[in-house]
């Protein structure tokens, strides 16, 4: 239950980290809250060679509302986000996420961007960053470039993520006017990895439902105005869709009844 | 620009429970493990090593984090609180418990005593950040600790009733708890569990 040896490096500024980043290859890891990557590397699950802490960057540790979107840098914690004054009214399926993401003691060192890096099917802020049509923005030694959630998440623990390249930040949409969201959850006890997440985002002219836990990568499906049986088929369709396969946790039937029973009811919450 | 070899030998300095200490580890060396082994403070308890159990929970710069998932190198420069500082700020000589600890000896809010260092550093961040939680914060709060003895309603008692009292809010009365014996066990029930 120790790491392997490895060199640790602790860069002052982005650019140093993802210059660092280009020069150790494959082989290197970022760690920012280390919630996720501190167990795998306990558990020897991985054993990177190089580690670069970018824990202390001051130039990744920011969490702004600009331009439409409530943008968050890599090294702020899911904590500062969380204890936000005023989430609950820039983006509300956020601050209705948060309890959810596993503890108090786990966000107040866990970051938003390690999250959604590290892309477990079943994790909160990749769900509702999907859900809300987000960015995530990469950066390399050779710049930055800007992906859509839709694109980003790939498979389970896959993001389009280069090697060299670091998720500088995440930009979840603020809520608009008219907008009504809505997150639910089922897990085996409060703040264990979900079993099945959704979330739901109303708007006059359509839904959009947001799946997790249920398929490799957090899933979206919009839909159009549609009547109450009509939504109730779509949401069952889409339950097919997602692949739902067997395991310790859940069997598939249970997680296709879930997404039925989550996604129908955080429709409702939303538009109530 | 900090770089250390997987073979150093790294001295750390960091400032624990107010006092400016130092030892030495390598880069791939837990906080944990540096607290205890390099530093002699045994009373933060190491459990599951994977960050499921809490019981190594320490404050980082008075935030409440596990120090399985930290590395020693990363607490480089930072203050570190752990159960041992708990009760400081006391005259000389003096070595009474901090309000939070006595209410969880007035509430039996433990037993073996394994997981109780963690959810005090836990519960010490937390109140001061949320001074009046309901009794739902105070579990989803406490959910981050694995608590095997007591089922965790004495532990909410007592963290409800800290929190009562440092708002200056009558605390219901505990007569029986205050006795002798077994918190919620009566005198005559605690007599006749002795002779028995």
């Amino acid at each position: 239950m120790k790491p392997q040896a490895f060199d640790y490096a602790r860069p002052d500024s982005a650019a140093e980290a993802v210059a660092l980043l280009a020069d150790a290859g494959e082989d290197a890891r970022i760690l920012a809250g280390g919630q996720s990557l501190m167990a795998v590397l306990n558990l020897r699950l991985a054993q990177p060679s190089v580690l670069i802490d970018i824990s202390r960057v001051p130039d990744l540790d920011y969490v702004r509302s600009e331009a439409g979107v409530l943008a968050i840098g890599a090294a702020a914690t899911q904590g500062s986000v969380e204890w936000r004054p005023g989430l609950a009214t820039e983006v509300p399926l956020l601050a209705q996420a948060f309890p959810h993401i596993s503890h108090f003691q786990i966000r107040n060192r866990g970051t938003v961007c390690g999250s959604v890096a590290h892309a477990d099917p079943s994790a909160e802020l990749p769900l509702c960053l999907l859900a809300l049509g987000g960015q995530v923005v990469l950066r390399s030694r050779s710049g930055r470039r800007s992906v859509a959630a839709d694109d980003f998440f790939q498979g389970m623990l896959m993001t389009a993520r280069r090697p060299d390249e670091l998720v500088e930040e995440v930009r979840y949409p603020l809520a608009e006017s008219g907008m009504r969201y809505a997150f639910e959850e089922f897990a085996g006890r409060h703040g264990d990895f979900a079993i099945c997440a959704v979330a739901a985002v109303v708007r006059p002219d359509g839904i959009r439902l947001a799946v997790g836990g249920v398929s490799d990568r957090p899933r979206l499906k919009s839909w159009g105005c549609l009547s109450r049986a009509d939504l109730d088929a779509a949401i069952n369709d889409f339950a097919w869709e997602l692949g739902a396969k067997d395991d310790h946790h859940a069997s598939a039937k249970f997680r296709r009844q879930l997404v039925r029973h989550l996604g129908r009811t955080a429709i409702d919450r939303a538009m109530s | 620009m900090k770089t250390y070899q997987k073979n150093d030998v790294v001295r750390i300095a960091l400032v624990l429970n107010g006092q400016r200490r130092s030892g030495t580890c390598e880069p791939r060396t837990l906080l944990s493990d540096f607290l205890r082994h390099e530093l002699g403070a045994t009373g933060t308890h190491v459990g599951c090593e994977h960050g499921v159990c809490g019981a190594c929970t320490v404050t980082i710069d008075g935030v409440a984090s596990r120090t399985c998932l930290s590395l020693a190198v990363q607490a480089e420069g930072r203050s570190i609180e752990t159960v041992e500082g708990l009760n400081r700020g006391q005259e000389p000589g003096q070595n009474r418990l901090s309000d939070l600890q006595e209410a969880f000896r007035r509430n039996h809010a433990l037993q073996c005593g394994f997981c109780t260092a963690g959810i005090l550093m836990s519960c010490a961040d937390y109140l001061v950040r949320k001074p009046d939680p309901s009794e739902q914060e105070v579990r989803e709060m406490l959910s981050g600790h694995l608590c095997r003895c007591t089922g965790y309603t004495n532990i909410v008692k007592a963290v409800l009733e800290t929190a009562a009292a440092r708002l200056g809010r009558p605390v219901a009365a505990t007569p029986e708890a205050d006795k002798p014996g077994h918190a919620g066990v009566g005198a005559a029930e605690q007599a006749r569990l002795v002779n028995a």
